[in-house]
């Protein structure tokens, strides 16, 4: 018995002490270190605008109005201080449901053909819920709402599209743009 | 473009291959208390712990000693953990202000975080304090990986050790794995995530304007250092309720390819550092090439379903792969590469929602989990896993060429099999036990998202889940009740220490035997033959067990799909 509670010590001494390493000692010298070398990357990526923080690079956001570039749909109406999907099955009637109202939304919107295709990342709502790509091809679908909606050419905006588009692992996959910062961008152009 | 994406996949596999190798031969110097390269920095800290702690590195343990160590630490662990979430609110580090988690959800989680599983009935963002994510989860990400490592060393002193009562320290295999294996890479990792845009700071949440002029609250905090062990150390556990499809977490392709290959890394590495512990490599490498061949097979199979668009949103004019519940930062293919891996590895975190994938892709995850995570598996446990294969492997030979079967020279008698049996039988039934119950009751059935075939899947995920500890989820179910969280957490526990008593038992029984001398008429477990007989086994047994159940849920759910049936 004296040897069982012995080995109760040393179990209760280790765990505190592996705890104390590894639970305060090692995340703060990590918050420490990314904070002097990475101060941006380590705090979220906030993009700030006259000095108010207007969002994050990472993070998708809510667009109201015509006059903006429209992200993917989200299961959490992109509140970034939760996160989620909308974790439908393939053959939930809901899920269906959902798609065909979002179709009709963007054909209404954008002013498409009844027979007007649409890319899935449109209509399919992504799992995080803060998605802040769209693909090219559904930021081509919305130019000519946002050019008549802005008074601006259609080519002013598609070049803004092909400067902002990028590739989220470098050189490979398909290309998609970050909708905050084109919105961001669209802002600059008269 | 396949084309592409095959590639891609095959220089991942032969990368992680040859990176595995050097690392397991460094662990296998840690383990067997040998000098590398690491020692002059961390063997003071090492003595320090040691020193007070009063723990004499060179006292050895018999199984049962080795054993109650081990249960013992788990207990505490599980209270301290238990106990830190119920109190929260009066701790500092929470500046968003969460309350004291709810019982049933805080023991959930204890048991969930102390046995590797990171099962999350809760949403990080929303219930943990800063404080509990580092002290809690963050701890025993680190922990419950050593203890699987433990574990495992104890049954391969088992196999190398003759005429011997011990099997090991449990504290100094617990220590060494931590801060020679776990620690090092973890804090290489972390910084590389942070670099990248992994949130790393224990500021409060911030708050955005947006351009509409609308607030964003955006929830921050010290992520880093918690997804870099989560992710290498077959945890899975994210800090956000999104998991690494968060882009706090997860924020581009590159930190995607990097935790893809953090899940691999450890667990393909201890394949290679069994070989070298027992001077036979050819032995690990024979191992290898079966679970390589499992994994292949199963992201084939999930690759080819997922990239099928669904057929009913097809017909309604819609282009593309099933983005449904992926990011478009990995897109389809690395979100397949990624759930193959996390469910071969008990990993569990996720890029994607798996509840929203193609049937045929769920029914792959569920396989690859259910067949008891010996797919490298989590770190220590899926090796112990797949020697309890083949274990049963040399049975099966041994009864058709007639002889006693052994092992790397040790004789498998009835003892081993039935302790192996129960290892792999005990938790397969329990799934089917546990998740039989959950669908004939009420408490079962409310908290379900998806409704027919799917709803069944999302049942039986939650419960293979839990019993492999893998933690990943059919994450529609509402499974924060009581009922759920009781119930998961008891799934938890058994499919861990079922799996880790028998081990150790086992190591027991074989340390305490001589070595056999092998001859011609010796099956050989290091030829082809070998691998294709034990990876026969693992696929029948894992058939056998869930085939019928399948049916009615991904299979069926196919049909459905293909008949452009919705519920």
């Amino acid at each position: 018995m004296g040897e069982m509670l012995k080995e109760l010590k040393k179990a209760l001494i280790i765990f505190g002490t592996l705890t104390l390493v590894l639970g305060l000692i090692y995340p703060l010298v990590m918050t420490g270190i990314s904070q002097a070398v990475f101060p941006y990357q380590a705090t979220g990526e906030m993009i700030k605008i006259n000095g108010n923080v207007v969002g994050s690079e990472l993070i998708g956001q809510n667009f109201e109005g015509p006059q903006y570039f429209q992200g993917r749909p989200s299961a959490i109406d992109y509140n970034a201080s939760t996160s989620g999907g909308s974790n439908y099955g393939p053959t939930n009637q809901k899920l269906i449901d959902r798609v065909n109202e979002t179709i009709n939304e963007i054909k209404t919107n954008d002013n498409l053909s009844a027979n007007a295709t649409i890319p899935s990342d449109m209509v399919l709502a992504s799992g995080s819920g803060l998605d802040r790509y769209i693909s090219v091809e559904s930021a081509l679908i919305q130019v000519p709402r946002i050019a008549k909606e802005r008074n601006i050419s259609e080519s002013a905006i598609k070049d803004l599209i092909q400067k902002t588009q990028e590739t989220p692992f470098p050189g490979i996959g398909q290309p998609v743009v970050n909708v905050l910062k084109l919105n961001i961008a669209l802002g600059g152009i008269h | 473009m396949v084309i592409e994406e095959v590639l891609l996949i095959i220089l991942f596999l032969l990368i992680l291959t040859i990176a595995a190798i050097p690392l397991g031969k460094y662990m296998s110097k840690v383990f067997t208390g040998k000098k590398t390269f690491m020692t002059p920095v961390i063997r003071p800290v090492e003595n320090f712990i040691y020193r007070i702690c009063s723990i004499d590195q060179n006292q050895e343990m018999t199984w049962k000693r080795y054993a109650y160590a081990l249960l013992i630490f788990n207990i505490i662990g599980i209270t301290f953990l238990f106990a830190l979430q119920l109190i929260q609110n009066f701790l500092p580090l929470n500046p968003a202000q969460m309350s004291s988690v709810r019982w049933d959800t805080a023991l959930n989680t204890a048991i969930s975080f102390a046995t590797n599983t990171n099962w999350q009935s809760y949403a990080g963002e929303t219930t943990m304090s800063y404080l509990t994510q580092m002290l809690g989860m963050t701890v025993q990400n680190f922990l419950s990986a050593s203890v699987g490592i433990a574990a495992l060393l104890a049954l391969i002193r088992g196999f190398t050790r003759q005429n011997s009562d011990t099997v090991g320290n449990f504290w100094v295999d617990l220590t060494r794995t931590s801060l020679y294996v776990l620690l090092p890479i973890a804090v290489v990792f972390a910084l590389i995530l942070a670099s990248q845009g992994v949130v790393q700071t224990i500021d409060p949440y911030v708050t955005a304007q947006t351009l509409n002029g609308a607030n964003q609250t955006i929830a921050i905090g010290p992520v880093a250092s918690q997804e870099a062990i989560k992710m290498i150390g077959s945890n899975g556990g994210g800090f956000f309720n999104a998991n690494s499809a968060h882009p706090f977490e997860n924020p581009n392709g590159l930190t995607n390819i990097l935790e893809t290959f953090a899940i691999l890394l450890i667990p393909i590495s201890l394949v290679f550092a069994f070989g070298y512990i027992i001077r036979n490599f050819k032995q690990g490498l024979v191992i290898f090439a079966a679970m390589m061949i499992l994994l292949v097979a199963g992201m084939g199979v999930a690759y080819y379903a997922e990239s099928q668009s669904n057929p009913i949103i097809d017909k309604l004019g819609v282009t593309g792969g099933n983005m449904e519940g992926k990011e478009l930062t990995f897109g389809v293919a690395e979100s397949v590469l990624w759930g193959s891996t996390t469910t071969d590895v008990s990993n569990g975190g996720v890029n994607s929602m798996h509840d929203s994938a193609m049937p045929l892709t769920g029914l792959v995850y569920m396989f690859n989990m259910g067949i008891g995570e010996v797919i490298f598996g989590g770190l220590g446990v899926g090796l112990i896993g797949m020697l309890f294969y083949v274990i049963l492997t040399m049975f099966i030979a041994g009864l058709m060429i007639g002889r006693t079967p052994e092992f790397l020279g040790k004789k498998l008698g009835p003892y081993e099999m039935v302790m192996a049996v129960i290892a792999l039988v005990v938790p397969a039934a329990m799934i089917l036990i546990l998740a039989g119950i959950a669908i004939s009751l009420p408490d079962g059935l409310t908290g379900l998202n998806n409704p027919s075939a799917h709803g069944l899947s999302e049942i039986l995920y939650a419960y293979t889940s839990a019993l492999a500890n893998n933690g990943s989820a059919f994450a529609g179910l509402s499974a924060n009740t009581v009922f759920y969280n009781l119930t998961l957490g008891l799934g938890m526990l058994i499919g861990r220490f079922a799996v880790i008593i028998p081990a150790l038992a086992i190591a027991g029984a074989l340390a305490k035997k001589g070595r056999v001398a092998t001859d011609a008429s010796t099956f050989p477990s290091t030829s082809a033959l070998f691998v294709i007989m034990l990876v026969s086994v693992v696929i029948v047994v894992g058939a056998l067990t869930f085939f019928p159940v399948f049916a009615l849920g991904p299979i069926l759910e196919q049909l459905f799909l293909h008949g452009g049936l919705t519920f």
